[in-house]
C-alpha cells in the first residue's frame, strides 16, 4: 500500500507533443483540451510568437507558435499544427505544435534540470528534461510561454 | 412623483428583506441573548427603516420603529438584557411595520391600526427595565444588567421578570398574543401579486453569466442565418428567422434584466442638492428629466460618483446667491435641471444651471497661476479650448475652498471616470446665462454596435460611438481631393482639412496593395478631433459581442478588444483613440481642431476661397490663401540660425529664411516669449521656400472674400471681412520680394 503511494508521488503525467522532431511535454493539469488546427485572425503589430486568435467555443484565445517562441525555424507550410489549450494564471492560451503524442507517466527520477549548454530562450521555458528510454521528454513551463511580455516582438506579421 | 414611487418601491423592498432577516435573527438572539453583534445588526435594521419613513413622511412607522429603536439601544448598550417579555414586545413591533408596510404598498397609507398601545409597551419596558437595572445594580451580581454573563436563557428570564415591577406585566400579556393572527392576516389580505412577491434578487455574477451565454447564442445564430443564406431549403429558411427572431428578443430581455432607470442614481439629488443649498446659502430649484432612461446596471455604478460631482459642482460653483441672482435680474431662485435622454444608442446626460456660468478670464489666470499652461500658451487659447481647461487636474475657479468644492478635485475625476466607460464630457457656457455638462456614456458595454471594414483582406469592428460618416471616393475624384503636405495625407472635407490615416499602413499590414481607384475614408471622431480612416472596404453594422484580449496582446494600444463574427472566425476591435496616436492625430498641432468653427454655407453661389487666419503683433489679424500654405510649422528658437544678416532655420535638409511678418507689418517682432516655440507658416513656390513667422495661427475659414482695397500698406493686398472682422490679406509676394528680391527673379533667369 505504501509503495503505491510512494510511486504515485513520484509520478507524473505529461501531456506530449513534438516540435522540430523535439519532445516536449505540459503537465497534464495544466492542458485545458488539444485541437485540430483552426482558422485564426492575424493580430497586426502583436510580436511575432503571436500567430493569430482562434475562437474556442466563444472564447476568444490567442495561439502562441512554439516555433517563433523557442526560436525555431518555421514548419513547412504545409505541415498544420495542432493546438494545445493550456490554462495559465493570466487564462487561456493554445500552443501551436507541429504532431501531438501520447500522454506519459513519467518517473520524477528521472528529471534533469535544462543543462546550461542549451540556448537561453530554451532554458527559460524548459525548466529541465525527462530522460526516457531511448530519448529526452523536455518539460515545457506553459507559464513562462504565455508571458510574451519579456520577448521583444517584431512587428511585421504575415497575415494568416 | 415618479422619484418618489421609485423610492418608497424601492424602500418596501428592501424592508421587506430586511424584516425576514429580523424574524430570524430574533429568534437566535432568544436562543443566544449574549450576541451583541445580532442585536446591533437588529437595531441598524430598525433604525434604517426609521430614517427611511421619516424621510418618506410615514409618521405611524416612524413613530412605532423610534419606540423599538430606543429598547434595541438600551439592549445594545448593555443597559438590559433581553428577555421573553421584550422579545415578544419586538416581534409585536416588527409585524405592525410589516402590516404598515402592507397597507403602503396597497394604498398608500399607513392603515387605520391603532399601534399606540405596542408603542406605549416598548416604551414602559424600556424605561422600566432601566428602573429596574438601576435597582439591580445594587443587588447581587446574578442580575447585574451586563450583556454578556448571561450563561443560559433561562436564567436571564426568569431574573428580569421576576424584578420587573408588576403592573408593567399585565399590559404585556394582553399585547403579545395580537401579532400572530394579523401576521397571517397579511398574507391573505393583500390582493394581487405583491411587490415582494414578484421580483427576486438576482446574483449579478450569474446575471453575467447568462448575458454571456446569450452573445454566443448571438453568435451562433449569425452563423446559422449565414448558412441558411446558401441552403434554399425553405423550411430551414423559415426555423432559422425564427430563431433569429426569439434569440433577439431573448437578447433584448436580457439585457432589460440588467438594466436600471437613472432615477436610482437621480432620486439621492434632492437631498444632495437641498443640503448644499443651504449649506452655501442659495436657493435652487432641482428639476429631473427623464428619470426612467435605463442603463446597464454596470453603468448606473460608474456615473454615480461622477454625476454627483457634477450636481454639488453646479449648486457650489454655478449657481450664485440669491442676492448676486437679483442684481443680475434674474430670478432668487436658481434652477438645476438635470435631463436624460436616448440617441443614438447611447444615453445623454445633461446636467446644466443658470448661474453666472463660467468665467473664461479667471479660468484662464487661474490655469496659468497654477502652472497648468504657460501664460503665452494661455492667450492664444480659444474659448472652447479654455473652457475645457477646467478638467485638467488640480484646476479648481472657487475662489474660497468650502467643504463642498473648491479642492481642486472634481472635474478631472468627472472626465475621466465617464471616459472610462467609454462616454464623453462636453460642457459649454454663456456668461450670465449657465453652464451645461453634458455626459454621453454607451447603453451597455457587453454588446456594442460596430461597422465592420476590410482592410488587406482582414476584417475588423469599428464601434460606431466614434463613427461620424463614410466617404467613398472614386477615380478622378479621389486624385483630385486629396492633398499631401510632407508626409501627412490631408482630404478637404466641406471646406476643413481632414487627416488621413491609412489603416493598413497604420497596423504595418502586408504591402501587397491592390491597386484600387476607390477611396473609402471613415471618418471618426477621437477625442474632440477627427480623422478619416482609409480602408479597403466597408462592410456592414453589426452587434458585437466585446470579447477581451488575451494579457498578452494588451499592449497594443491600437485593439480594444475582438469579437466573434458570423463565420465564426474572429475580428479585431480598433482602438480608434489608440489609432489616432498611434498615427499622431490626436498629438498634432492644434490649428486642426479650430477649423470647425467656421465654414457654414452662408453664401452659396459667390467665389468662395479657404483661407489661414493668423495674427501678428497684438492685434494684426491677417489672412493668406490656405492654397499658398505648403505647411505649418513650430520651431524652436534655439534653431534660428543667422545667415547673411537674415534668420534662417534648417528645414528639411535645406534652409528656410525666415520673414517675421510682425516686423515686417506690424513693427513689433513676433513671439517674443522665448520660451515659445516661433509660429511659422511655410510658403512653398518652385522648390523653394520661405517661412514667415507669425503671433499665432488663430483659424481656417472657408467663405466668399470681397477685398476692399484701402490705401494699401506694404505687405499688405487690402482688407476683407472674414469672421465678422476687418482681416487684412497678406501681399505674399510683395513681402517676399522686399526681402529677398532674387527669390522670383532667379527662377525667371533659370
Amino acid at each position: 500500500m505504501s509503495g503505491k503511494e510512494k510511486t504515485m508521488a513520484d509520478t507524473r503525467q505529461l501531456c506530449t507533443f513534438l516540435i522540430d522532431d523535439m519532445l516536449f511535454g505540459v503537465d497534464v493539469m495544466n492542458v485545458q483540451e488539444v485541437i485540430r488546427y483552426q482558422e485564426m485572425t492575424a493580430v497586426p503589430l502583436a510580436s511575432a510568437t503571436v500567430r493569430g486568435l482562434i475562437n474556442l467555443r466563444g472564447q476568444i484565445v490567442t495561439a502562441i507558435d512554439m516555433r517563433a517562441r523557442l526560436g525555431i525555424e518555421p514548419r513547412d507550410a504545409s505541415l498544420l499544427p495542432m493546438n494545445v489549450v493550456a490554462t495559465t494564471s493570466d487564462g487561456v492560451v493554445s500552443l501551436l505544435v507541429d504532431q501531438i503524442g501520447d500522454v506519459l507517466e513519467v518517473d520524477e527520477r528521472t528529471f534533469e534540470r535544462a543543462p546550461e549548454t542549451l540556448s537561453a530562450t530554451f532554458r527559460e521555458l524548459v525548466p529541465g528534461v525527462f530522460k526516457l528510454e531511448g530519448k529526452l521528454l523536455l518539460l515545457l513551463d506553459a507559464e513562462k510561454v504565455a508571458a510574451l511580455g519579456t520577448s521583444a516582438g517584431r512587428p511585421k506579421l504575415r497575415a494568416a | 412623483m415618479s422619484v418618489d414611487d421609485e423610492l418608497m418601491r424601492e424602500f418596501l423592498l428592501e424592508s421587506n428583506d430586511n424584516l425576514n432577516q429580523l424574524d430570524r435573527d430574533f429568534v437566535a438572539l432568544e436562543k443566544d441573548p449574549a450576541a451583541t453583534e445580532l442585536l446591533g445588526g437588529i437595531f441598524r435594521c430598525i433604525h434604517t427603516i426609521k430614517g427611511t419613513s421619516g424621510f418618506l413622511d410615514l409618521g405611524k412607522l416612524e413613530a412605532l420603529t423610534h419606540c423599538g429603536e430606543t429598547l434595541l439601544s438600551r439592549l445594545r448598550d448593555g443597559e438590559l438584557s433581553l428577555d421573553a417579555t421584550m422579545t415578544s414586545a419586538l416581534l409585536a413591533m416588527v409585524d405592525a411595520v410589516r402590516r404598515i408596510l402592507a397597507s403602503v404598498e396597497a394604498d398608500g397609507t399607513e392603515g387605520s391600526d391603532d399601534h399606540s398601545a405596542l408603542i406605549e409597551n416598548l416604551s414602559r419596558l424600556s424605561a422600566a427595565s432601566a428602573a429596574s437595572a438601576a435597582s439591580a445594580a445594587s443587588a447581587p451580581a446574578a442580575l447585574a444588567p451586563a450583556p454578556a454573563p448571561a450563561p443560559a436563557p433561562a436564567p436571564v428570564v426568569v431574573s428580569v421578570v421576576a424584578s420587573a415591577p408588576a403592573p408593567a406585566t399585565s399590559p404585556i400579556a394582553k399585547v403579545v398574543p395580537e401579532p400572530a393572527a394579523p401576521a397571517e392576516e397579511i398574507v391573505t389580505a393583500t390582493k394581487g401579486p405583491a411587490i415582494s412577491d414578484t421580483t427576486i434578487r438576482v446574483d449579478v455574477g450569474l446575471l453575467d453569466r447568462v448575458m454571456n451565454l446569450v452573445g454566443e447564442l448571438v453568435l451562433a445564430r449569425n452563423q446559422i442565418i449565414q448558412f441558411g443564406t446558401t441552403l434554399k431549403d425553405a423550411s430551414f429558411v423559415n426555423a432559422s428567422q425564427r430563431l433569429n427572431l426569439l434569440t433577439t428578443e431573448l437578447q433584448e430581455g436580457v439585457m432589460k434584466t440588467r438594466m436600471q432607470p437613472i432615477g436610482n442614481v437621480w432620486n439621492k439629488f434632492p437631498r444632495v442638492v437641498r443640503d448644499l443649498s443651504h449649506a452655501c446659502g442659495k436657493q435652487v430649484d432641482l428639476e429631473l428629466d427623464g428619470t426612467e432612461t435605463e442603463l446597464d446596471r454596470t453603468i448606473i455604478e460608474a456615473i454615480k460618483d461622477p454625476l454627483t460631482h457634477a450636481v454639488r459642482n453646479a449648486v457650489d460653483h454655478g449657481l450664485e446667491t440669491p442676492a448676486k441672482r437679483l442684481a443680475a435680474g434674474k430670478p432668487e431662485v436658481g434652477r438645476l435641471h438635470l435631463r436624460a435622454y436616448h440617441e443614438g444608442g447611447q444615453v445623454n446626460i445633461e446636467v446644466s444651471d443658470d448661474g453666472a456660468g463660467l468665467n473664461i478670464e479667471r479660468i484662464r489666470t487661474r490655469a496659468v497661476d497654477r502652472g497648468l499652461v504657460s501664460a503665452d500658451h494661455a492667450a492664444r487659447m480659444s474659448e472652447r479650448e479654455i473652457t475645457h481647461l477646467i478638467f485638467l487636474p488640480g484646476f479648481s475657479t472657487a475662489e474660497a475652498v468650502t467643504n463642498v468644492s473648491g479642492r481642486g478635485v472634481g472635474m478631472d475625476v468627472v472626465k475621466t471616470n465617464i471616459e472610462k466607460i467609454g462616454g464623453t464630457v462636453d460642457i459649454s457656457t454663456r456668461p450670465g446665462n449657465g453652464t451645461t455638462l453634458k455626459l454621453k456614456i454607451p447603453l451597455t458595454l457587453a454588446i456594442i454596435p460596430a461597422l465592420i471594414v476590410t482592410s488587406r483582406s482582414e476584417r475588423f469592428a469599428i464601434p460606431q460611438v466614434n463613427l461620424l460618416e463614410l466617404v467613398r471616393l472614386e477615380g478622378e475624384q479621389a486624385k483630385k481631393s486629396i492633398e499631401r503636405l510632407h508626409g501627412t495625407t490631408l482630404y478637404r472635407l466641406r471646406g476643413n482639412l481632414l487627416p488621413l490615416v491609412f489603416l493598413d499602413r497604420a497596423l504595418e499590414l502586408d504591402e501587397a496593395a491592390t491597386a484600387s481607384d476607390v477611396l473609402n475614408i471613415v471618418v471618426l471622431q477621437a477625442d474632440d478631433r477627427q480623422f478619416g480612416l482609409v480602408v479597403d472596404g466597408i462592410s456592414d453594422t453589426e452587434e458585437i459581442v466585446v470579447k477581451p484580449l488575451g494579457k498578452e496582446l494588451k499592449g497594443i494600444s491600437a485593439f480594444a478588444g475582438a469579437t466573434i463574427m458570423g463565420d465564426g472566425r474572429v475580428a479585431l476591435i480598433l482602438d480608434v483613440l489608440g489609432i489616432a496616436q498611434r498615427a499622431n492625430v490626436v498629438s498634432a498641432s492644434r490649428e486642426r481642431a479650430l477649423t470647425n468653427k467656421s465654414g457654414s454655407a452662408k453664401d452659396e453661389g459667390e467665389a468662395r476661397e479657404t483661407l489661414l487666419l493668423f495674427r501678428i503683433g497684438k492685434e494684426g489679424r491677417m489672412a493668406i490663401p490656405l492654397s499658398m500654405v505648403a505647411r505649418l510649422e513650430e520651431v524652436a528658437r534655439a534653431d534660428v540660425e543667422q545667415a547673411a544678416g537674415k534668420d534662417v532655420v534648417q528645414y528639411r535638409g535645406a534652409i528656410l529664411p525666415l520673414v517675421d511678418l510682425g516686423r515686417e507689418i506690424a513693427g513689433e517682432p513676433s513671439c517674443t516669449d522665448a520660451d515659445l516655440p516661433l509660429q511659422v507658416i511655410v510658403y512653398s513656390e518652385q522648390g523653394r521656400s520661405v517661412g514667415f513667422v507669425v503671433e499665432q495661427i488663430l483659424d481656417i475659414v472657408e467663405q466668399p472674400v470681397t477685398v476692399r482695397h484701402r490705401a494699401p500698406r506694404p505687405g499688405v493686398l487690402g482688407a476683407a471681412v472674414l469672421q465678422g472682422k476687418v482681416t487684412d490679406l497678406l501681399d505674399v509676394h510683395g513681402v517676399i520680394r522686399r526681402n529677398d528680391p532674387s527669390f522670383f527673379g532667379r527662377e525667371n533667369a533659370a
